[in-house]
């Protein structure tokens, strides 16, 4: 049976909860975000999470746009915050 | 513990851990898979292997804080061996307290198992959700694919989306 990894290995915003404070300062598992593409809205903890690249990436449960990417470099951590949440992001 | 095929906690412990290390444990982290006695209910709880760690947070508080929220916990395990907190759980039952369990087995089930002896499917959530109607409060934590299919049956079900709440742990093992 064909089994689809990326399904498999699919976490949400509960996951990278650490990472968030260690990014942002506090955590924002439980805050209120907007989808900017289908205008979905939930928790951080709601969206998806891919979290076995070379980086995280939180996604939008229903129209799977990219929301949040966050890679650590040695240089330095980088940030693609596209999703909306009121007074805090972007 | 388990070795995981691409686990992200369980091949460090097993591969790069050694005995006598020293760990750093941040937290508690995370205020969205969290149920308070004041929240209300009733509350079903569904849980797979090692997801039945938050729910147990759960019914540990509502029997610390003596509520008589109405609880149920669907809990799948592989074999009776492998249920956590089993005799806890069933001193909870006992009780009487407005708590139910309820258990299946998906791979070995002892002799004379009374309980469910396959994966959580829709049948099964409709029988244990239905006494408590469209205003359950459903948490669900377990492997990816049990997780999204317990939430997906209990959509169909009727149930409201913004009442369940969920916690992905990835692949289970093998």
């Amino acid at each position: 049976m064909a089994i689809d990894m990326n399904a498999e290995l699919r976490l949400d915003g509960n996951a990278v909860g650490g990472l968030l404070i260690e990014v942002f300062g506090e955590d924002l598992t439980n805050e209120m975000s907007t989808c900017p593409d289908c205008g979905r809205e939930g928790e951080v903890a709601t969206l998806h999470a891919y979290t076995h690249a070379p980086g995280v990436v939180l996604r939008c449960p229903a129209c799977d746009a990219m929301l949040l990417a966050i890679a650590q470099t040695p240089r330095g951590t980088r940030t693609v915050a596209r999703l909306e949440m009121k007074g805090r992001l972007p | 513990m388990e070795l995981v095929e691409n686990g992200e906690v369980s091949t460090f412990l097993h591969q790069v851990a050694a005995e006598g290390d020293r760990f750093e444990v941040r937290g508690p982290i995370g205020g969205y898979f969290v149920w308070e006695a004041s929240s209300g209910g009733p509350i079903l709880l569904i849980g797979g292997g090692s997801g039945v760690v938050p729910l147990m947070s759960m019914l540990r508080h509502r029997a610390a804080a003596d509520a008589d929220v109405p609880a149920r916990l669907l809990y799948s395990s592989r074999t009776y061996d492998d249920i956590i907190y089993r005799d806890e759980l069933d001193r909870f039952a006992a009780k009487r307290d407005g708590f139910e369990l309820f258990h299946t087995l998906t791979r070995a089930q002892p002799t004379g198992w009374k309980g469910y002896a396959r994966r959580i499917d829709e049948q099964m959530l409709g029988d244990v959700s239905r006494a408590y109607g469209a205003q359950a409060m459903v948490f669900i934590c377990g492997p990816t694919a049990l997780v999204e299919n317990a939430a997906n049956a209990l959509t169909n079900l009727g149930l409201k989306p913004d009442r369940i709440r969920t916690e992905r742990f990835g692949p289970s093992g093998t």
